[in-house]
């Protein structure tokens, strides 16, 4: 921020002024808006999740069911599930901070498709709409998962609304992962290279692969547990020969990479971040791209370790526990190269900075307890307890939200072409690192000690690490609520921004803050590596107005 | 839209070449229809673990079908596909009247092939080969063939054989409403030369609809059929 000039000023023209009025923005084209009006819509799904979780935190302050009835508490947990997965970490990082940044990255206009993307934001909220109708309805009790035979048999809750809501939202994510891979490989600017990409384009060019590859799988195993419960399709029914195990198979075909589509993205922002608060390039690039790829990959290989104890054969237990523990491996070469990259590098401490070091260490965390969860010994013993709880949420909101916000508070400058108050944010990221692990940390001992998870009461000796829980939940809220509002006010009164805040290299820092709608004031090229800030040659060019172009 | 887009007819702002634009749509497509091979996969999928475990059954199931009018459908399919391909081609050539005709064609042979499943469908009814509690099973195809098949297993068969071929119909109707949006550019000369990319990823999408029925055709009608 020392970097601000103290005269910086909006430019006269920016996305955010051509063009007034609610139309301009439903009907727009633009990227960056529809990253925008993403922002609006996960922004207020997050809030609601997060005033489920806090249902079930309050619930869960004391031993006795007090709060709600156990048929309500089924229902919050679900519809936070149901709105924190689909509706929230799906489409955080990539429809936000992907939309509005991929093809500034790659000097391109816009996305290939801006049509479909604008369809891609209408299907997110009709999706989105459809679970909140099922939600003042009355509400789901299935859990997140519709398992079957629960959701297709028994459950007499909105389970038709609310799946065709998800089905709807699996589409969205479809079609920005058909966009990003169309725009990845069709509109770079000249020069720039597979591997001049910044990480941040690899993770989400990842991510893409396994919506294109995942989603549908999803959504056919919805759409039959739908057919079962309007037609009596009998194909989970095992009343008819049926095997409600299938469904489990499809549906963890998609949703274990699902958890990949919600930390890759996260990652390349990490890489990023680490990259321009150490002023180094990121260490072993290729192999952290490569790394994006390989998770993918092997995402669709552990989907077993879901149904260790669903009458999956032992042996296929055996074969997916191993191929899980794989994964570890291109997830520990991101961390080591992360940790490298710090190493002797000008650290600074900016606020999203503090949110890429809290990162590091909760998916620290949250990844080795994937590795002992991977274990099928293990795994039977703390099955379906709070440890498998605790264990996801270091990974998906320690992961995918932790690096969300750090990405929004790198990027806010550019997106909005302000600064936010430098106190405020720190502590906020202070709040949600301290707020995070008080929350969840207890879970990982009440969880081995044998607390089971979707039970809204439970034995007196657990109370204390649930009081824990529940106090921590309650800072967390508060470093969630802490942004929306410095943020907010940092819209009309923020100090200007400029160009290039933080100092940092890459297209996006390039061009005026807010941008202008086409981006760039001509075709950019790219002339060197990405995160080159050792040697400080200019990287970055217009096409025509130099004369060495590579 | 700059005076670019003027010169450029049907050139998105978003593009510099008809080629990048070309290209763009082609692998744009090309995706979108792995996702499709994907959303299929998952029914393939369970039809070769069931088939797997209730082989007798499904040959049983499948004996209930009329294998005349499946072979005519697939004519048809192949048939529509032809004409689908000739107004992919009728667009690269930029003739417009080619254009409009040869979609109508295809929509016709689309639209026989619905009237057929429909046939089909109704007969299934008449005959309570619908899964769900009116189900009910008499082996008068098999003549005692299929003597031991278990009734709720075969259930299982018309639920993937309705799965299967209803999200195949579905399909075919989305391809039909598209090609009905389409007539009204084809016939303004919207497509020319440099940009029939439209027409040519809706081809891609027809012909993957044709295949998918390639498999359900022999998958379902056949087994058993030597």
């Amino acid at each position: 921020m020392e970097t601000t000039l103290p005269t910086a000023e909006l430019p006269e023209r920016h996305y955010l002024n051509q063009g007034q009025g609610i139309a301009s923005w439903l009907l727009t084209k633009d990227h960056k808006r529809i990253a925008i009006m993403y922002l609006l819509g996960v922004t207020f799904f997050f809030l609601l999740g997060g005033i489920m979780a806090m249902l079930i935190r309050l619930e869960l302050l004391t031993p006795q069911g007090d709060l709600l009835e156990p048929d309500t508490y089924n229902r919050v947990f679900t519809m936070h599930g149901v709105f924190m997965v689909f509706f929230v970490l799906l489409p955080v990082v990539p429809a936000i901070l992907g939309n509005f940044l991929i093809p500034i990255m790659i000097g391109a206009k816009d996305l290939a498709f801006p049509k479909i993307n604008l369809l891609s934001w209408y299907l997110y909220m009709i999706g989105g709409g459809l679970t909140m109708y099922a939600m003042v309805r009355g509400g789901v009790d299935t859990g997140w998962t519709f398992y079957t035979p629960f959701s297709s048999t028994y459950s007499n809750t909105h389970v038709m609304a609310t799946a065709i809501g998800v089905f709807i939202n699996g589409f969205s994510g479809i079609l920005t992962g058909v966009n990003f891979i169309v725009t990845i490989h069709r509109m770079r600017a000249p020069g720039l290279t597979w591997f001049r990409l910044p990480l941040f384009v690899w993770g989400h060019y990842a991510t893409s692969l396994i919506q294109v590859l995942g989603t549908p799988v999803v959504a056919i195993a919805i759409a039959l547990v739908g057919l079962e419960r309007l037609f009596h399709l009998g194909i989970f029914d095992a009343s008819r020969g049926g095997d409600p195990v299938l469904f489990q198979h499809l549906f963890w075909f998609y949703s274990h990479p699902a958890v990949y589509i919600m930390v890759l993205p996260p990652m390349g922002v990490i890489s990023e971040l680490v990259a321009a608060f150490s002023r180094k390039p990121v260490f072993g690039y290729r192999i952290v791209a490569y790394s994006s790829i390989g998770i993918a990959v092997l995402g669709f290989l552990v989907w077993g370790h879901h149904m260790f104890v669903s009458g999956q054969s032992v042996y296929a237990s055996v074969v997916f526990s191993v191929l899980t523990m794989l994964v570890a491996i291109p997830s520990a070469i991101k961390v080591f190269n992360w940790s490298s990259t710090l190493y002797r590098g000008s650290v600074s401490y900016e606020t999203p900075m503090l949110y890429a070091l809290a990162f590091l260490g909760l998916f620290l965390i949250g990844g080795l307890t994937g590795v002992m969860l991977a274990t099928l010994g293990f795994d039977v013993y703390v099955h379906d307890t709070y440890f498998v709880v605790a264990h996801f949420h270091y990974v998906m909101v320690g992961g995918a939200i932790v690096s969300f916000l750090g990405g929004l508070h790198y990027w806010w400058p550019k997106m909005f072409g302000r600064m936010y108050p430098v106190f405020w944010s720190k502590l906020s990221a202070l709040l949600v690192f301290v707020g995070f692990n008080l929350t969840f940390f207890p879970q990982f001992i009440v969880g081995y000690l044998g607390m089971p998870r979707r039970y809204w009461q439970y034995p007196a000796e657990f109370q204390v690490w649930n009081v824990l829980s529940t106090a921590g939940a309650s800072v967390l809220a508060i470093g969630f609520l802490l942004p929306g509002c410095y943020l907010l006010w940092s819209l009309k009164y923020g100090k200007v921004a400029g160009p290039n805040p933080w100092g940092a290299l890459g297209l996006e820092w390039t061009i005026p803050s807010p941008p202008p709608t086409e981006n760039f004031d001509g075709v950019p090229v790219v002339k060197g590596e990405p995160y080159d800030y050792q040697t400080g040659e200019e990287i970055f060019g217009i096409l025509g107005k130099e004369a060495h172009v590579v | 839209m700059s005076e670019a887009a003027h010169a450029h007819p049907g050139l998105h702002h978003q593009f510099d070449s008809y080629e990048q634009q070309r290209q763009s749509a082609s692998l744009g497509m090309w995706a979108f229809l792995v996702n499709e091979v994907m959303f299929f996969g998952g029914m393939f999928l369970a039809y070769a673990y069931y088939r797997h475990r209730y082989g007798h059954e499904f040959a049983a199931g499948s004996h209930s079908l009329d294998i005349s009018l499946g072979a005519f459908n697939t004519a048809v399919l192949i048939g529509s596909s032809l004409t689908m391909a000739l107004a992919v081609r009728a667009a690269q050539m930029g003739r417009n009247k080619a254009i409009v005709a040869f979609l109508i064609a295809t929509m016709v042979l689309g639209s026989v092939f619905l009237g057929v499943k429909v046939i089909e469908y109704s007969d299934k009814f008449e005959h309570h080969h619908v899964p769900g509690p009116s189900f009910v099973w008499h082996d008068e195809a098999g003549s005692g063939k299929y003597a031991g098949a278990d009734p709720f297993k075969i259930q299982i068969y018309f639920s993937l054989y309705f799965a299967m071929t209803g999200f195949h119909a579905l399909h075919m109707i989305v391809g039909i409403g598209i090609m009905l949006l389409m007539l009204r550019p084809a016939w303004k000369g919207k497509w020319n030369l440099d940009n029939h990319n439209f027409v040519e990823g809706f081809g891609l999408y027809w012909h993957f609809v044709d295949i998918v029925w390639i498999f359900l055709f022999p998958l379902l009608y056949l087994i058993g059929r030597s």
